[in-house]
């Protein structure tokens, strides 16, 4: 019997349909597949092997029913076991967000994204590390300890969403639910080898996502490929009434036949290739740019030409929306608390004892942007030059349909590379800041192997709203290469 | 842009975080760093530039004012550190 973890989300979805295996059977492999590498790994933050279980009987169940009816529409999703980054609440399951100050909370609800997709028939496994609340791009900054790249141990899965990556390329689950504020799913996704959706601002409900920086932070997936990734994305995508800034704009059916592009216009910006990168990230690129081409796609240098500026403006607005959305955690309501004798003694004992040093690091931060007197120079300042940011997108998809870049300027790094210069670090995010701060979505998928075989990937943005085309794109060129089947030995 | 310990001082207070000598230090370094490399966007002319907010339409939906059902109290309840006759428990906040 071949190994069913091996299998891709799609090729799992028609031996469900078929009957060949059931979601029982595929969910105890994932389950064996994690108890023999998550030692190794440290993908996951809470295992849920008995909801699981039951979920896959239940999905069976409907399984059976529906092959005796015949025909209707069923979700590809139905019976498919899958991860949810941990900072994604599901009812009754501990939720900390890679945080001290969440160890124990159990959500009373479920977030909508994970909700919709256990209505499509996903099987949860479990929740996935993370960075402490999201914030960090090598999921080191996990109060619960690292995950570890599944193709090189000594390295970093990437982050914030580094346990959903890391357990899709090491094959604990066919798809997992990340999140991405500033590059925290596309970045993980290159560092793992696998292929990573942030979708468009406003597109997938937040409600249920613990909020980092509101106008910034997305619900996405990682899978091995584009097409495994859409069924993840029909299910949670949509409007949702909980979430005032999700759209009500219709989701559009893809048709993921075919491998031709022809006519569409791709835009390579030149400040997305910069000193300092690695000359192999550089050239795989390129090479995957030219493998679109061959597919009609027509290439065409363009300029974003304020790309320098989205670091600044992302590390002034992010901590500064962190710095409110954090304001909650009083040790009133829920979490642990560090006792003291008043009130506002407790409160500096406990968010002082139990935040780690990053996440502290942009509380002050943000709360120092934020202050009196300092407003206008940094936060309205950074509001004013992300306007600059957006306006560059706006005017470039003016003449092309999709943004081919690199995703981060390096593959994998080594953990503890950056511990020490948290400025370094946030330079790892460089060429995944400019979509959030558009709204706009990405996908990020594999395009070659660096000469310590780490993965590299490539990042297509398109127009905000417009995932389709980023599914067909990156769909098409893993129809004609084969480095998203590339699987690391562990 | 320098910040002073006595700033970081400050702006522990602010934000209501107990800091070590330790990390007073090294907050003081890092976050002059970070304020440093940030002090790049004062250089930019913004002067006919509108603040981007959101990056949606701006709109404001309604939806109707009607009764929902909310979860029970005691579920609630359940994650909080300290509760007493259905309400949250906190340490003293006035002197007695």
């Amino acid at each position: 019997m071949t190994d069913l973890t091996t299998l891709s989300l799609l090729e799992a979805a028609d031996l469900l349909r078929s009957g060949d295996v059931s979601s029982r059977e595929l969910t105890q492999a994932c389950l064996d597949r994690i108890q023999d590498t998550e030692s190794k790994i440290h993908a996951f933050l809470t295992l849920t092997p008995d909801l699981a279980l039951k979920q896959a009987e239940d999905a069976d169940q409907r399984l059976t029913e529906w092959r005796k009816e015949g025909g209707k529409p069923l979700p590809h999703t139905w019976g498919i076991p899958v991860a949810i980054k941990d900072v994604l609440c599901l009812e009754g399951v501990p939720t900390t967000c890679g945080s001290k100050i969440l160890e124990g909370f159990r959500p009373p609800y479920t977030a909508t994204s994970v909700g919709r997709l256990i209505d499509a028939g996903a099987v949860v496994l479990g929740k996935t590390n993370t960075d402490e609340f999201a914030m960090g791009s090598s999921t080191e900054n996990s109060a619960f300890g690292p995950t570890y790249n599944p193709w090189d141990l000594s390295r970093v899965p990437g982050g914030s969403s580094g346990g959903s990556a890391a357990s899709v390329a090491s094959n604990m689950c066919y798809a997992a639910l990340g999140t991405d504020t500033g590059g925290s799913v596309r970045q993980p996704a290159s560092f793992c080898g696998v292929t990573g959706l942030k979708s468009s601002y406003g597109r997938v409900s937040r409600y249920g996502l613990i909020a980092y920086g509101s106008s910034l932070d997305t619900v996405g997936a990682l899978a091995h490929s584009a097409a495994d990734l859409l069924p993840i994305f029909h299910a949670i995508a949509g409007h949702d009434p909980l979430d005032s800034t999700s759209m009500p704009d219709p989701v559009p059916a893809v048709d993921l036949d075919g491998t031709d592009l022809a006519g569409l216009r791709i835009g390579v910006p030149k400040e997305y290739f910069i000193e300092g990168m690695q000359h192999e990230v550089e050239i795989a690129v390129q090479e995957a740019v030219r493998v679109l081409e061959t597919l009609g796609a027509v290439a065409c240098e363009i300029s974003l030409p304020h790309t320098d500026l989205a670091l600044p403006v992302y590390y002034i607005i992010a901590p500064a929306e962190a710095s409110a959305n954090l304001a909650r955690y009083d040790a009133v309501r829920y979490g642990p608390r560090l006792e003291a004798e008043d009130l506002r003694e407790q409160y500096f004992a406990t968010r002082g004892g139990l935040f780690g040093q990053e996440v502290k690091r942009r509380i002050m931060l943000g709360t120092y942007a934020l202050s009196a007197g300092y407003y206008d120079a940094y936060y309205g300042q950074a509001q004013k030059v992300r306007t600059l940011i957006k306006g560059d997108f706006e005017a470039a998809f003016k003449d092309v349909d999709l943004i081919a870049c690199p995703v981060a300027p390096t593959t994998a790094f080594r953990l503890g590379e950056h511990s020490e210069d948290p400025l370094s670090m946030y330079l790892e995010d460089v060429f995944t800041l400019p979509a959030n701060l558009a709204g706009v979505p990405g996908i990020a998928f594999p395009v070659g192997f660096d000469s310590d075989h780490l993965p590299i990937g490539m990042q297509l943005n398109a127009p905000h709203l417009g995932e389709a085309v980023l599914f067909q794109a990156a769909s098409a060129y893993q129809e004609v290469t084969s480095w998203h089947k590339e699987r690391p030995s562990l | 842009m320098a910040l002073t310990i006595e700033e970081v001082r400050h702006i522990a207070q602010l934000a209501r975080l107990k800091l070590t000598p330790e990390e007073e230090r090294r907050y003081t370094e890092q976050l002059s760093d970070i304020l440093d490399y940030a002090g790049r966007l004062s250089k930019i002319d913004t002067t006919a530039i509108p603040p981007t907010a959101s990056v949606l339409p701006l709109r404001a939906p309604l939806r109707p004012d009607a009764v929902r059902p909310c979860p029970p109290q005691e579920l609630i309840l359940r994650n909080a550190p300290s509760d007493q006759e259905g309400m949250f428990r906190v340490p003293p906040v006035l002197d007695t």
